[in-house]
């Protein structure tokens, strides 16, 4: 089922090839009905968000007060920094006015007339596509008043939250702000502000078109549509696909992913880029859905899946990924600049085989903490990789640490 | 077929190897006219150091002064702006910005191996400048084009091929581009 990458690539910037589609007839409908009523139509079709958190769509756009005197705004996020993650920029690649529709038909429902979308760094040569459909659809005269600005981004994994991203479009460093209050009450310039990712939008046209019946008849009634995933690492046909929710991930990583690559055998998988967690072989059968996956001890994140074969190593990866936090956390908050690295210098050091029993523990300990008190999602994200990593492979951490008594000391 | 053939085509020949012809940023260089047409917008200045650095490729010190006044903020403001984001620096860099992905799907394919091979051809380490001022080799987070790792990029134009062959297309690409 497509319900997002339907048509055909080279037509992307056709607006009308796309309406032929049923293009902007959701827009249509849903300026045929309140406002209220478009925010009520995507909360009966359980639309969660794509960006990561899975938050209840409609709930967040029911979030903005209607009053209509205070500017509001909305705000797509293209920021996209999560490793292994690229789904957003293939939606705008191939269907840019499927995300326009759907910015418009939010705005509407909250009667925003000013939508930004944040677009990192990373992803220049989408400002011309996405320039090219707001245009097209402002030439067909789809947008009435409203007014879609483009802002880039410059580099900075912290500013896909959706509080650094606010900061960052005000002009300033994009430090996460503390919370409450919330975006929906006081965001951008702090007025009412909704931030939705770019795969969520694109969902709500069909919403709209279709009906919410339709959509929630889709995947599973928890997390109900498609996902867009994006298969990276050992298998043999990587790339983004759009696939039901509910979806066992061996069924895509055997059919849509070829299986694994050189027939070799599968050790792990990590769902959700480089904050999600890891799985064992043995728990593939897992659902795509984000309560399974959950319960698995994993996250559905993203929708970024890396597939592990038996010949990697994963004390190394991990170092990778604690790299990784290292270099993105933005010092704003404590347990965060302090921890990554300090989770890093002793992930370092088990790779070093300098490491003891003593100095996981306190890992351990340290993670436990940033997961309680980190100010913003990243640091509080560092404890699921790591943990899960450091759990189900414990073989092969265990035979780099030195055995005898001593050396590090108990930091509780 | 999975969705993510697009880019294939904007490879080295075409894009990039004429678009480059950095101005050098001199002490007496009135930055204002590149500032002006942001300075009205709100949230305007990192729009303007996007236009600094696509003429300069750094944010030069007068710049930083120029930024100051016109968005009403004090220096250490606008410095605290530039430098916390990977994309602006205000350090001088070469005419071509060639960045390694290290993100973990590109690090399980190797992207070592692509910077040793960057850093051997071009005499330099990562975070460094050649002596022309030609190449500024570093490392980067994920580009977004994780399918083709491991993955390098030109003036943030990802180079992916189908099979990226790296071992043998970058000394070829740096040779054309040293022509240039
Ligand atoms: C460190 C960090 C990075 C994030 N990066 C992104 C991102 O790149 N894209 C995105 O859509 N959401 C990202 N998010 C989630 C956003 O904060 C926010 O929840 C999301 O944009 C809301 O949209 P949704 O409800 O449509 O998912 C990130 C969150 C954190 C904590
Ligand atoms: S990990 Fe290198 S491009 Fe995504």
């Amino acid at each position: 089922m497509n319900i997002l990458l339907d048509g055909r690539p080279e037509e992307a910037l056709r607006i009308h090839a796309y309406m032929l589609r049923g293009g902007y007839q959701g827009l249509k409908r849903a300026r045929q009905t309140p406002p209220q009523q478009v925010i009520e139509e995507i909360k009966s079709s359980g639309l969660r968000g794509r960006g990561g958190a899975g938050f209840p769509t409609g709930l967040k756009l029911s979030f903005i007060p209607q009053q209509e005197d205070t500017p509001r705004y909305i705000i797509c996020n293209l920021d996209e920094g999560e490793p292994g993650t690229y789904k957003d920029r293939t939606l705008c690649e191939h269907v840019p006015h499927k995300l326009v529709e759907g910015l418009a038909i939010c705005a509407y429902a909250i009667q925003a007339t000013q939508a930004f979308i944040y677009c990192r760094a990373e992803y220049p040569y989408l400002v011309d596509v996405l320039k090219q459909a707001i245009n097209q659809a402002k030439q067909e005269n789809l947008l009435e008043n409203l007014d879609i600005e483009l802002r880039m981004g410059a580099g900075a994994y912290v500013c896909g939250e959706e509080s650094a991203l606010i900061e960052s479009i005000e002009g300033h460093r994009g430090n996460p702000r503390f919370k409450p209050p919330y975006p929906a009450g006081q965001g951008l310039w702090q007025q009412p502000t909704v931030v939705l990712n770019v795969e969520t939008l694109c969902n709500v046209p069909f919403i709209l078109r279709e009906g919410a019946d339709a959509f929630s008849s889709v995947g599973t009634p928890d997390y109900p549509g498609t996902k867009l995933i994006t298969l990276n690492g050992d298998v043999e046909h990587r790339g983004c696909f759009e696939v039901t929710t509910g979806t066992p991930i061996k069924e895509i990583i055997e059919t849509v992913g070829g299986g694994v690559r050189q027939g070799r055998a599968l050790k792990a998988i990590q769902v959700g880029g480089s904050s999600g967690g890891f799985l064992k072989a043995s728990q593939i059968d897992t659902p795509l859905d984000f309560a399974a996956l959950q319960k698995a001890g994993g996250s559905l994140g993203s929708g970024a899946i890396l597939v592990l074969d038996e010949t990697r190593d994963m004390v190394d990866l991990c170092f990778n990924i604690a790299d990784f936090y290292r270099k993105e956390s933005c010092g704003k908050c404590l347990p965060c600049r302090e921890g990554c690295y300090r989770g890093w210098q002793i992930i370092r050091k088990i790779q070093q085989h300098q490491a003891n029993q003593q100095d996981v523990e306190n890992l351990f300990l340290l993670l436990d903490v940033m997961k309680e008190t980190a100010l913003c999602g990243l640091g509080q994200s560092f404890y699921l990789p790591i943990q899960s990593c450091i759990t189900l492979f414990e073989e092969e951490f265990q035979a780099k640490l030195r055995t005898e008594v001593g050396g590090g000391e108990r930091i509780s | 077929m999975p969705f993510d053939h697009f880019l294939t085509r904007r490879i080295l020949k075409s894009t990039y190897v004429c678009e480059v012809k950095i101005l050098a940023g001199e002490a007496g260089t009135d930055y204002k006219p590149l500032i002006e047409p942001y300075r009205q917008m709100r949230g305007g200045i990192i729009e303007a150091l996007h236009a600094l650095m696509r003429a300069y490729h750094f944010i030069p010190p007068k710049a930083l002064k120029d930024l100051a006044k016109a968005f009403r903020m004090t220096e250490a403001e606008v410095y605290g702006v530039a430098s916390f984001y990977s994309y602006f620096t205000t350090k001088e860099q070469g005419a071509y910005v060639i960045r390694v992905c290290r993100s973990a799907p590109c690090h399980l394919e190797n992207a070592q191996g692509v910077m040793e091979l960057l850093e051997k051809e071009l005499g330099i380490h990562a975070g460094q400048t050649t002596e022309d001022g030609k190449f500024t080799l570093e490392w980067t987070e994920c580009v977004g084009q994780c399918a083709h790792a491991p993955v390098y990029t030109i003036n943030r134009e990802p180079v992916t091929e189908p099979k990226n062959v790296f071992s043998e297309q970058i000394p070829l690409l740096l040779e054309q581009l040293r022509q240039n």
